[in-house]
């Protein structure tokens, strides 16, 4: 173990961030030829879509504008020199330009990602607490089972399940077209907060686990035992010491969670009938919209990779027992 | 014995009979330590029975079209009632179990077995072997496990074999990361030392020296992976990407009718769902007793 003030950090964050470099560029580099693999092409699909059988001139040509009769590499090299300036280019599919098409979904996504991480959270934490303080009581296993079934229900039937009582019990189906939150906020929550719920359940039950774990462990640690041995109230032996020792796997956990959930809820919005970035995804592949999917690709791995790095440079910051290598 | 903790070892070890009873013994020990973990096994043991005698069990054909009972709610004739088809619920959950179990073992075998030969290797070798392949890791680690899967299956199409590779290649570096790092302690012990100097080929010691003793977190992440590959099933399933009409599978039977008549016909909806949910349970509840026998330190999985 070296030194833990000073250069060492600063060196650690350093390599840290230039690791995230390559990353980037091998995520981008593998969509690049993933979807390029995806049998079909976007022209000749929108083509075919139009009028039947269509002009093979006509599809070089259209191939041409986009570039797609260039060698792959010169491809790649024109689409990273964009991608570097955060020019993403125009949707092969409807012509419009990335940025556009991804900001009508990214609020309804972020908003989405949002109210899960507050249900999770808001569950999540007294639930974790509760059970690594009753350890193997009942109120533990009620948690545990909570938390495992949780993780076993798929958030997709569980929206189901949720439009079925809502329907049978009251009557009532929450709105299916998207509002803005600065337009009418209560129409806006009262179509977001059934995906949230589906979805943050079980998100609640990975930070749940989590949490109970990181509090188990921390538990059991020296400066409890002192903490308890001067006669500290239990109360801030549990909230100074130990929750904020044991928030930081938490805190890992609920970021990485919700750089997933940006992307990542594309069955669920199948079933709320959202409009948000994972349907977006589905129908960029359907279509084999190349700039398109990979735009939303870095997008959604960017933002993983971006969340991982400040989850460990906050670690390296708080912990000073963390090695840097 | 590679399933048990030193403590169950031990309470095996006093039994010194036949190989059978030493397992039936330590399976009690286990059931009566881990009472979650005992539920979850006989659930999975019931599972398998009903996957296996399906056509015995199971009612009716179960993609056998009745118009004449559409939509008929549970009764006597058909128990979990009947779909938009007229197709039994419940033979085709008893025929789904099959397609669930078959992708679900298929992928969580194969990738959690190639997962811990890259992470065995990795480690073994060290140096800039390691430092790429754990490059190549963290690129297929930052891509959501889904938006992968359903990636690979566009390129592949969608048949039962190219579902389980398109649910395989998530699998593989989140099992390589965590094997890696058990590995990277096991490398340093002197009997691999031992193995070196002896002159065996590196082929020889990962597979038979290195491999084996980290049995514990490979069995872990081999019951964590059953039960995320069943719910990616489904959703690939659901989304219409993954199996097709008319095979029965749970993923599916919750895709278009079951969503459209959910008022009228809820038990459509219903039963799959629930067998989605009990299965990866019980996947879950095993998993993580087993993981708590084995390898306390890996609560955080």
């Amino acid at each position: 173990m070296r030194g833990t003030r000073g250069r060492p950090v600063a060196k650690y964050i350093l390599k840290r961030f230039l690791l995230m470099i390559p990353t980037l560029f091998g995520v981008a580099a593998l969509i690049f030829i993933l979807i390029r693999v995806v049998p079909g092409d976007v022209v000749e699909l929108r083509m075919s879509g139009e009028s039947g059988a269509s002009d093979p001139r006509l599809i070089a040509q259209e191939r041409a504008r986009f570039g797609l009769d260039k060698p792959l590499w010169h491809q790649f090299a024109v689409w990273t020199w964009g991608a570097m300036r955060l020019d993403f280019g125009t949707s092969m599919w409807t012509g419009a330009p990335i940025w556009e098409e991804i900001r009508l979904r990214f609020a309804l996504s972020l908003q989405v990602a949002i109210m899960a991480t507050i249900v999770a959270v808001a569950l999540a934490i007294p639930l974790g607490v509760l059970a690594a303080l009753k350890q193997d009581s009942w109120v533990d296993y009620a948690v545990r089972i909570f938390s495992i079934a949780g993780l076993a229900t798929p958030s997709f039937w569980l929206g189901i399940v949720l439009i079925l009582v809502l329907l049978i019990t009251f009557k009532w189906l929450p709105p299916m077209v998207y509002t803005p939150f600065w337009v009418n906020p209560w129409q806006n929550l009262a179509q977001l907060i059934w995906p949230a719920v589906a979805v943050g359940y079980r998100y609640s039950a990975v930070a749940t686990r989590m949490t109970r774990s990181a509090m188990l462990e921390v538990l059991r640690e020296d400066y409890i035992r002192t903490a308890r041995a001067k006669g500290l109230v239990e109360k801030l032996i549990l909230s100074r010491h130990a929750l904020k020792n044991a928030m930081l796997p938490v805190l890992t956990v609920v970021g990485l969670e919700f750089a997933f959930l940006l992307g990542g809820l594309v069955v669920t919005e199948q079933v709320f009938n959202l409009n948000g970035l994972g349907l977006l995804f589905v129908q960029a592949v359907a279509h084999r919209d190349y700039t398109l999917t990979q735009a939303l690709v870095m997008l959604v791995a960017g933002a993983f990779i971006v969340v991982n790095f400040l989850m460990d440079i906050t670690f390296a910051w708080l912990d000073p027992r963390i090695r840097y290598r | 014995m590679a399933i048990t903790s030193p403590i169950d070892q031990a309470a095996a070890a006093e039994v010194e009979r036949t190989p059978r009873a030493r397992w039936w013994a330590a399976a009690q020990s286990f059931g009566r330590r881990r009472p979650l973990g005992a539920i979850g096994a006989i659930v999975i043991i019931i599972m398998l029975v009903v996957a296996a005698a399906a056509p015995l069990i199971a009612p009716y054909d179960p993609v056998v079209v009745d118009f004449g009972a559409m939509l008929a709610a549970p009764n006597a004739a058909h128990w979990l009632g009947t779909d938009a088809f007229g197709r039994d619920v419940l033979s085709r959950l008893i025929y789904g179990s099959r397609t669930a179990l078959i992708v679900g073992f298929g992928s969580a075998f194969i990738g959690a077995t190639l997962g811990a030969i890259l992470g065995v290797g990795s480690a073994y070798f060290g140096g800039r072997i390691d430092l790429y392949l754990q490059r190549v890791m963290d690129i297929f680690i930052s891509f959501p496990l889904i938006i992968l899967a359903l990636a690979m299956v566009a390129i592949l199409g969608n048949n039962i074999p190219n579902l389980i590779t398109a649910i395989t290649i998530p699998m593989i570096p989140r099992c390589a990361l965590v094997i890696r790092s058990s590995a990277l302690a096991i490398r340093e012990l002197p009997y691999v030392d031992a193995a070196r100097a002896a002159g065996f080929r590196h082929r020889r010691i990962i597979l038979r020296h290195m491999l084996p003793n980290v049995m514990a977190p490979y069995l872990i992440m081999l019951t964590a992976f059953l039960g995320q590959a069943i719910l990616l099933e489904a959703s690939l399933s659901f989304l219409g990407l993954g199996v097709q009409e008319p095979t029965a599978a749970w993923g599916l039977m919750l895709r278009g009718a079951a969503v459209e008549f959910a008022e009228a016909a809820p038990w459509m909806a219903i039963f799959p769902g629930l067998a989605i949910s009990l299965a990866v349970f019980a996947f879950n509840l095993f998993g993580d007793s087993l993981r708590d026998a084995l390898d306390p330190k890996l609560r955080t999985l």
